[in-house]
């Protein structure tokens, strides 16, 4: 992601679980990515336990699932149903990346530095919540099967 | 996979994707069809499965006729239905590939020195390997090596051995017209140059495909819930796990072998519903595992990916290698089987 054009300035700090350490000072958060590796339950349910941790004022919009591995079908431990749940009981949208490849790497990038454009405000005209709803109403009647 | 698709973020499932529900109902499976063919979105609904109880087999199984299917080692297929194929026919169908293995060992293409040229290949039906009255009877396909000696047992040995069935295909009867025979799941025992020949002659013949059938960990961790949900009388084998570490100089194996009573005993601990097993149950079951191993090793088996499932009912591989050893409970793993063979045509 920081190799991409960016008029402000792009910081990406990674983390393995949340809650982050306090002590330190940091800039302002714009957008949680958590990303969850099919091929292991163990990152699901990670995922799970940092998610108890995030304010609540953060799931208009800032936050977003990354699934990663559904290429390797024979690899897969979770089911994909698993995280399209999860997504919708965050009410947070779920973007599929196989970040193992490169070209889809560099197109997951691109689409993220967008969004987080979007969250800090840098967009004139769309906010955070706006994307969410836009991207809620593509999502179709499926999910209130659920 | 086409899943990837720059301009949308959302998850859209198309038809290309293959929309994965594990569970069994034909009617379910239908509706799924009927929405896939119609191009909307479709989630599926937490899975349920019916355990395989003995009173579901066929009762003209006979033990002693399905005895050769069990203690060997399978590799598993899926197969397309087959175009034109007729029961009646199976002994023109093996002068026809004995003919054609004839012709392709002489051939040079699978020569091994001292192989026995002298092969008869015998076609038989299967009976009672089905599910429903609506599934095609089970065939097998035998490659014996004539003895050269007359004085010697007319029977010779067997060579390789391929056997179609399909159990519970009732979603894939449908969607079919007349001239097709489904028998979705092709299992082979044998040198690997034979399955590439016998499957050569096929897909010539009958317009068919082979595709080897993987078996993920996600459905390697439903096969040891069900697998442990059987009664068994007695155990033959310890119930055990393997898992590959992803590391990178070289994987790391981890096994985990559990007393099969033990294993039984947690299982109904964590079982609710009578007759059927849901993915709640599943996951729990696996989760006990992985936290006992965690307390005692500190190491998150959860992070690693299962590969292999071996129990007193059948032992599978994720390469798709099975093993079945009871056959009470044949035709409920051949069930699963035909199941994950259906998937992966469609």
């Amino acid at each position: 992601m920081l190799k991409e054009d960016c008029t402000s300035e792009l910081k990406v700090h990674l983390a393995k679980s949340l809650p982050l350490p306090s002590s330190v000072n940091r800039p302002r958060i714009d957008l949680i990515v958590f990303v969850v590796n099919l091929h292991s339950k163990y990152s699901l349910q990670n995922t799970e336990e940092s998610l108890r941790h995030v304010d609540a004022s953060f799931f208009l919009g800032k936050v977003c699932f990354l699934a990663t591995g559904a290429g390797r079908e024979s690899h897969c431990s979770i089911h994909r149903h698993t995280v399209v749940k999860l997504a919708h009981t965050y009410q947070s949208p779920l973007l599929y990346c196989d970040l193992e490849v490169e070209g889809f790497q560099a197109t997951m990038a691109q689409r993220l530095v967008r969004m987080l454009q979007m969250c800090a405000g840098h967009v004139p005209g769309v906010s955070a919540l706006n994307l969410l709803s836009l991207l809620r109403s593509s999502e179709g009647p499926s999910l209130e099967d659920m | 996979m086409d899943s990837y698709d720059a301009s949308e973020s959302t998850p859209r499932q198309s038809t290309s994707l293959r929309p994965e529900d594990y569970f069994i109902g034909a009617t379910f499976l239908q509706k799924r069809l009927e929405s896939v063919r119609k191009q909307t979105s479709f989630i599926p609904t937490p899975p349920r499965r019916k355990i395989p109880h003995c009173s579901q087999l066929q009762e003209d199984v006979d033990p002693q006729k399905v005895a050769f299917l069990l203690h060997k080692q399978w590799t598993l297929y899926s197969l397309t239905p087959l175009y034109k194929f007729s029961y009646s026919n199976l002994k023109e169908y093996s002068r026809l590939l004995n003919a054609f293995i004839v012709a392709e060992k002489q051939k040079g293409l699978a020569v091994e020195v001292g192989e026995d040229f002298n092969v008869k290949v015998i076609f038989s039906t299967v009976l009672g390997i089905k599910g429903t009255q609506r599934d095609p009877e089970a065939f097998l396909v035998q490659i014996l090596s004539k003895s050269q000696l007359p004085s010697e047992n007319r029977e010779g040995k067997v060579l390789w051995t391929g056997w179609f069935c399909c159990i519970f295909g009732d979603s894939l009867l449908e969607t079919v017209s007349e001239d097709f025979t489904c028998l979705p799941l092709f299992l082979a025992n044998g040198a690997e140059s034979n399955t590439a020949i016998i499957g050569t002659w096929f897909q010539k013949t009958f317009d068919c495909y082979f595709s080897p059938l993987a078996i993920n960990a996600f459905n390697l961790s439903w096969m040891a819930a069900m697998w442990t949900a059987c009664k068994m009388d007695h155990y033959v084998a310890t119930t055990e796990f393997l898992w590959s570490v992803p590391c990178s100089p070289q994987s790391l194996d981890i096994s985990y072998a559990i007393h099969p009573e033990d294993a039984k005993a947690l299982w109904d601990s964590v079982h609710k519903t009578p007759g059927e097993v849901t993915q709640e149950e599943v996951d729990l079951f696996m989760d006990c595992l992985y936290s006992h191993f965690h307390r005692h090793f500190k190491i998150h088996l959860s992070a690693t990916r299962l590969v292999r499932v071996s129990t007193s009912v059948a032992s599978a591989h994720t390469d798709g290698k099975i093993k079945i050893l009871c056959h009470k409970y044949l035709i409920g793993v051949l069930a699963y089987l035909t199941e994950l063979a259906i998937f992966q045509i469609e």
